[in-house]
């Protein structure tokens, strides 16, 4: 994106431009969009959610009177007849980064108004969500057929179980609602409802390429929260 | 009025654009305005009934919608703290109440006048009506969404209202709803009881986020032309700091609901510690209590101001325009409600002071707590100096004004006695403790919301409210607030305990009784006061005096649309365009006491306004 232009406003690097644009009437982002607004500020709100989910996680944790599991033990994967520790989470991880990446070329495509580019790396982003949503459900029933419930686990501490199916159901409540978004999303480019300024279903407004970027905020952020998951739950 | 405005002022600094396109240098139009950076919000027209007054998505049915939902709640939440006063003053009046009845009455009064009245009434009321309406924006900037987040309200409070009819009752725990005792069998309402209220909390919080959202874009992306952020109107700059509050504070609610809803519903020990029952160890263990106190009041504390700081912006702009005199020291109002809500973060163990946590802890939060007093004094201060030498009417709004800058002195004094930690044990848990916080963000909120409604009620109606009956409701209940809340500090002091549904032969009985019944028949009267202004309105409603536009003589945009009651999309053909703040009266040199925001620099050359 480049630099908006704002009719008889001048826009000031740094510091200097944040306390000019913020004095400034109207608006305080100049140039943005008011969704991709709103998903910033949304996404502030859901960091302090799962902020209160891994702060309480520590707290759990650290004050549990029973020794807490092992990770790199519970979380191994059979690979050819050896135990490799992390091993799905890796690839849960790269997928999911993977998918990021996609996303975000994805973004750039729309705004070029490149609508077949656009659509298949939203299908692509979308898959890889889809995917990863898989893996965590294969991941879910592996270890509930060991014997880990949200209420007590053969490995140790019971807040183990709880805070895993918690936090990461959360987590993949988040990607799947993402996937489902990322599914219509690649519906509504391909059918070519921005060039043909169809009014969206509920709103009954217009929509713009924009969306696909404030989609590809939420995404990134899903992201970014599992890389958090991942150095609390299974690394430390 | 309007076509004036519309046609004069817009036009000029149009055609003052066009004289002078270039950016940045120095303009010698004195009225120029530069233009429009967004275009024209795209507005969906409502087609039929339904989407004009059910689903509507115009901001002023949804405050509209969201008040007269909150007054229900609030009704409700009024007639469970009758018959709290009912059995506390005349138990052999009572004999249909059991202790588990008085629990359940004091836990759903306490989180309905809490949560789903006075935070529903002030961000999503006077916030949906107001916001756009104030900051000159053509409604709401995701109208759909915002009509979402009122249903997802009203879905909360059905699920809130439904746990009365369930069996066992609503949750009886006390609306702090600490574990483990919460949902732990014993407890009134511990089966579905407490499930339907973490589900109607959860709900709130995500239909609050979609409104919040919206009140948040609207005023940092949506203003009209010219107007500042120091331009806004204070009721603004209240409601927005409220929301930035509200979404950060309510994850930690959403989160605790979520954890103790696992705790309930998988045995999950998240907040359950190890637990002996008659004998027997319960399934739970592990968990930790204190946790739940943390999380909640990290939600608590800045609710409390959540309430607060919507009421702190409205009371100044009725004492501004009732007193027609500017608000004294804007800039410094608009940094306390700013320092007060960040401050607000950084507060919240001092409701904890007796939980068990590390007293050291307990110092440094006597210490922020203190420090919240220094802004809020200078609130205090900056709406008595706006009155002094103002040109006062002493109306009901100005009434209700006065009796809340009284309250909240009242109020707020006894919280710097509780904000300390020696002070705050041997007080914690009596009614010197309920007193505080009804003075402070009950009865004072209270009479901001009421001044608010007789205030702004000629601009939503287009009809006067009737001032007799307005008088005789300010006075019942100002004099009544204080029959109720003045003998409680004194009950505290003696030692009696909060939430006790009866004193047996405590030695506190003697002295207590009689006060007790004082304070109750003081509640029915303040209580039953109420219905005058509900009485009041559909008096008004049917009979009233037409209102004509602007009939305060206020300055703030949402007196210059144009139509009264204003229709969707607010300001006709244009957007207004703004000049200066909201706050030009009895300016020296002026035709008129007042100046509206739109009036352009030309046309008041001669005066002494302030530079905005």
């Amino acid at each position: 994106m480049s630099e908006p232009k704002i009719d008889g406003f001048e826009l000031k690097p740094g510091f200097k431009g944040m306390a000019s644009d913020t004095a400034s009437d109207q608006t305080m982002f100049k140039g943005v969009h008011w969704g991709k607004a709103m998903m910033w500020i949304f996404l502030l709100s859901d960091t302090f959610v799962f902020s209160c989910f891994l702060i309480s996680y520590m707290k759990g944790r650290g004050s549990t009177p029973v020794e807490w599991p092992n990770p790199s033990e519970v979380f191994a994967l059979e690979a050819f007849g050896v135990p490799v520790p992390l091993l799905l989470i890796a690839l849960m991880t790269f997928v999911l980064i993977t998918s990021s990446g996609t996303m975000a070329i994805a973004v750039k495509y729309g705004y070029e108004k490149n609508r077949k580019m656009c659509g298949w790396l939203l299908l692509a982003t979308a898959l890889g969500g889809l995917t990863f949503v898989g893996m965590q459900a294969y991941e879910w029933s592996k270890l509930i057929h060991e014997g880990v419930r949200p209420w007590e686990n053969p490995f140790g501490a019971a807040q183990f179980g709880s805070f895993f199916f918690m936090i990461t159901g959360f987590h993949g409540f988040h990607v799947s609602i993402g996937v489902i978004f990322l599914f219509i999303y690649t519906y509504k480019v391909f059918a070519g409802h921005y060039e043909k300024g169809k009014k969206g279903w509920f709103t009954k407004l217009k929509g713009d390429y924009v969306e696909i970027e404030i989609l590809g905020l939420y995404w990134h952020f899903v992201d970014l929260v599992w890389v958090f998951i991942f150095a609390f739950f299974y690394l430390w | 009025m309007s076509e004036e405005y519309d046609n004069n002022k817009s036009y000029q600094a149009q055609s003052s654009e066009v004289m002078d396109g270039s950016t940045g240098s120095v303009n010698p139009d004195i009225d120029y305005v530069r233009p429009s950076e967004v275009g024209e919000q795209e507005l969906y027209h409502p087609h039929s009934f339904i989407e004009k007054w059910v689903f509507c998505q115009d901001a002023k049915v949804i405050g509209v919608q969201y008040f007269l939902t909150a007054v229900f709640t609030g009704v409700v939440g009024l007639i469970l703290s009758w018959l709290m006063r009912l059995q506390l003053g005349f138990p052999e009046l009572a004999g249909f109440m059991t202790a588990e009845h008085y629990y359940q009455f004091v836990t759903m009064h306490g989180m309905i006048m809490v949560v789903y009245f006075l935070t529903a009434l002030f961000l999503g009321g006077f916030g949906n009506y107001l916001i756009p309406l104030m900051v000159g924006a053509r409604d709401m900037v995701f109208p759909y969404v915002n009509m979402l987040s009122f249903w997802m309200f009203f879905v909360a409070v059905a699920v809130l209202m439904a746990s009365f009819f369930v069996p066992g009752g609503p949750t009886g725990a006390g609306w702090t709803l600490y574990p483990p005792q919460t949902i732990l069998e014993g407890t009134p309402g511990a089966g579905m009881g407490i499930l339907l209220m973490l589900i109607s909390l959860s709900l709130f919080v995500i239909g609050f986020t979609m409104g919040g959202l919206n009140y948040m874009i609207t005023i940092l992306q949506a203003r009209t032309r010219g107007m500042t952020l120091m331009r806004m109107p204070l009721t603004v700059w209240g409601i927005f700091t409220a929301t930035v509050l509200a979404m950060l504070a309510f994850p930690a609610l959403l989160v605790s609901a979520i954890m103790m809803t696992l705790d309930k519903v998988l045995q999950t020990s998240f907040f359950m510690p190890t637990i002996l029952k008659a004998g027997e160890v319960l399934e739970y263990g592990g968990g930790s209590p204190i946790l739940f106190q943390h999380l909640f009041w990290f939600f608590g504390h800045p609710e409390v101001y959540i309430v607060a700081l919507p009421a702190f912006g409205i009371v100044s702009d009725l004492i501004s325009v009732h007193a027609r005199k500017n608000i004294f020291g804007y800039r410094m109002m608009v940094w306390a409600i700013v320092g007060i809500g960040a401050l607000s973060f950084f507060v919240w163990a001092h409701h904890m002071y007796v939980s068990g946590m590390n007293p050291w802890f307990g110092f440094f939060f006597a210490t922020t707590t203190l420090i919240i007093a220094v802004p809020t004094a200078m609130k205090v201060y900056n709406w008595i100096l706006t009155l002094w030498r103002g040109n006062i009417r002493i109306n009901v709004v100005m009434l209700w004004c006065l009796g809340f800058i009284v309250t909240f002195v009242n109020g707020g004094i006894t919280g710097i006695f509780l904000g300390n930690v020696s002070v705050d044990v041997p007080l914690s848990d009596t009614y010197f403790v309920i007193a505080h916080f009804h003075m402070v963000m009950g009865i004072a909120p209270l009479m901001v919301i009421m001044g608010a409604v007789y205030h702004w009620f000629p601009l939503v109606a287009g009809k006067m409210l009737d001032e007799g009956l307005g008088k005789w409701h300010f006075w019942i209940t100002f004099l009544g607030a204080y029959s109720i809340y003045f003998p409680m500090h004194y009950l505290g002091f003696i030692g009696v305990p909060r939430r006790y549904f009866e004193m047996y032969d405590s030695p506190y009985m003697t002295s207590a009784v009689g006060m007790n019944e004082f304070i109750s028949i003081a509640a029915f009267i303040v209580g039953a006061a109420q219905f005058i202004l509900i009485f009041n309105i559909i008096k008004t409603l049917k009979t009233g005096k037409k209102a004509e536009q602007n009939p305060w003589k206020a300055n703030s945009l949402e007196w210059y649309t144009s139509t009264v009651p204003p229709e969707h999309g607010n300001f006709g053909e244009r957007l207004p365009v703004v000049h200066r703040w909201p706050y030009d009266f009895s300016v020296p040199g002026a035709k008129e006491d007042y100046i509206p925001q739109t009036t352009a620099p030309s046309e008041v050359i001669h005066t002494e306004v302030e530079k905005t």
